[in-house]
C-alpha cells in the first residue's frame, strides 16, 4: 500500500481536528485514530474517489462516536487553560483566540459544517457526503453556523469583563 | 459558497468569515508531520502488508506438509490430520479470537526481531508506556511481572487492530529470546463483547500462541517456545491480570 497520499492529507487533518476539538492532544488522537481506521479499512476505498474526503468522513465518524461517548466533549473544560495553545503565530493572537472560543460554543454539528466549508473548500455535496447527510441540510446548517458565528464574535469583540466565562461541562 | 438568499453585504460579510477561520491554525498546515502520525500509518500499512506475506507463507507451509503426509508417511498422515480438523473447529467455535491469535502471531513476527525499534516506548518509562496504552485501548492495562519466569519488560507498542487498538508488551530473557504479549478489545461481528474462553493454543502462524478472551478483551501470549513453556508463561500472564 502506498502511504503518500493519505501522508499528504495529515496536516489538513490535523487543523480541522484542532479546529473542531480545540485541544491539541485531543486533534492528534482523533488524527491517530483515523489514520488507523483509513489504514484497516483501505481496501474499501475506491480508487480514483477523493481520498481527502473519503478521510474526512473517517475522521467525523470517529469524532461523532467520542462526543457520544462524552470523550470529545472534555475539551471544553480546559479552554482557559488552554488558550495559550489557540495562538496562531501570524494572525492577531486575541482575536484566533476569540474564535477557537466562539466555535466552541457552536453546536457540534454546524460548527463540522461551517469548518469543512471553510478550512477545506469541499462543496455543498462533498459535505453531505462527508458527514452522511442531505446537501439541503449542509446549507441550511451552515448558513445557521455563519449567522452564530457572527452573533458570538460581536459579543466577544471587544473582550469586557462581563462576558460570561465558558462553562464547565465535565 | 454563498446561499441563494444572501445579499452582497452578506456574501462579503460571510467571506470575511471565511478568510479569519483560515487563518485558524494554519501553522499546522506548514509545521512537519509528527513523527508518530507517521509511524501510525506506516505500521498499519506494514502490518497489512505483512499479515498478507505470512498468510501467503503459512498456506504454502501447510500444503507442504499436506503433501509430505499425504505422499511419504502413509498411514502417519492420520495423526497429522486430528490437530488441523481441531484447528477448524476453533476456527468455526471462535473466528473473532483465532483471527485475534493470528494478529498477535504475525505482530510478534514482525517486533520480535528487530533489533533498533522492537518497541515504541521502552520499560524505563514503564509508568508512562502503561497510562499511554491504557488511555489508547480504554482500558486499565496491567503489566505482568514475568521475572519470576526470567523474562524481564523490552516495552510496548501501539498497534491497529480490526475492531480498534491493540497493544503489544514485549518481553524477553538473557539470552535474548522474546515473547509478547497481545491485547486489544475484542468484538463479534454483531459488535457484541466476546464470551470469555478458556486458554486455546494456535500452532503457528507463523508462531505459536496461547490466547483467550476475559471480559470483552483478547490476550494472546506468543513466542517461539516450546507449547509447555509458553502455557506456563501464559498461566503466569492470567494469574496476574
Amino acid at each position: 500500500m502506498n502511504t503518500a497520499p493519505i501522508v499528504a492529507c495529515i496536516p489538513a487533518l490535523r487543523r480541522y481536528a484542532r479546529a473542531l476539538t480545540g485541544d491539541a492532544w485531543m486533534a492528534d488522537d482523533l488524527v491517530q485514530d483515523t489514520l488507523e481506521r483509513a489504514c484497516a479499512k483501505w481496501s474499501l476505498w475506491r480508487v480514483g474517489s477523493d481520498l481527502r474526503a473519503w478521510l474526512f468522513a473517517i475522521m467525523h465518524n470517529v469524532w461523532v462516536n467520542q462526543v457520544r461517548q462524552g470523550g470529545a466533549r472534555a475539551t471544553l473544560v480546559d479552554i482557559d487553560e488552554a488558550s495559550h495553545e489557540l495562538v496562531a503565530p501570524d494572525t492577531e493572537p486575541a482575536v484566533m483566540i476569540d474564535l477557537q472560543r466562539c466555535l466552541l460554543r457552536l453546536p457540534d454539528e454546524q460548527r463540522a459544517v461551517l469548518l469543512l466549508a471553510a478550512l477545506e473548500d469541499f462543496s455543498y455535496q462533498d459535505i453531505a457526503k462527508v458527514l452522511g447527510i442531505p446537501a439541503g441540510t449542509v446549507m441550511s446548517r451552515l448558513s445557521r453556523a455563519r449567522l452564530r458565528l457572527a452573533e458570538l464574535m460581536d459579543g466577544a469583540q471587544p473582550p469586557t469583563s462581563t462576558r460570561p466565562a465558558l462553562r464547565r461541562l465535565k | 459558497m454563498s446561499n441563494p438568499t444572501d445579499t452582497d453585504d452578506d456574501a462579503a460579510r460571510w467571506s470575511a468569515q471565511r478568510d479569519a477561520l483560515r487563518g485558524l491554525h494554519r501553522e499546522l498546515l506548514h509545521e512537519p508531520v509528527p513523527e508518530h502520525l507517521l509511524q501510525t500509518v506506516e505500521q498499519a500499512a506494514n502490518s497489512g502488508s505483512w499479515s498478507r506475506r505470512w498468510m501467503r507463507a503459512g498456506a504454502l507451509a501447510a500444503s507442504v506438509l499436506v503433501a509430505f503426509g499425504a505422499g511419504w508417511m502413509g498411514h502417519g498422515q492420520w495423526t497429522s490430520r486430528a490437530p488441523i480438523a481441531g484447528t477448524q473447529a476453533a476456527r468455526a467455535s471462535a473466528p473473532v479470537a483465532l483471527a485475534f491469535a493470528h494478529d498477535a502471531a504475525v505482530a510478534h513476527a514482525v517486533f520480535s526481531p528487530e533489533k533498533r525499534h522492537p518497541v515504541e516506548v521502552t520499560a524505563t518509562d514503564q509508568q508512562h508506556l502503561v497510562q499511554w496504552l491504557s488511555r489508547r485501548l480504554d482500558k486499565p492495562l496491567k503489566v505482568p511481572d514475568l521475572s519470576a519466569e526470567g523474562y524481564s519488560l523490552v516495552g510496548g507498542r501501539l498497534l491497529p487492530g480490526a475492531s480498534g487498538a491493540r497493544a503489544q508488551f514485549m518481553f524477553e530473557d538473557p539470552a535474548g529470546q522474546r515473547i509478547t504479549l497481545y491485547i486489544g478489545a475484542l468484538a463479534d461481528r454483531n459488535g457484541a463483547a466476546s464470551q470469555e474462553s478458556a486458554f486455546r493454543f494456535a500452532a503457528g502462524d507463523p508462531v505459536p500462541s496461547f490466547y483467550w478472551v476475559d471480559q470483552g478483551f483478547g490476550y494472546a501470549l506468543s513466542g517461539k517456545l516450546p507449547r509447555e513453556t509458553l502455557l506456563n508463561l501464559a498461566g503466569a500472564v492470567y494469574k496476574q491480570l
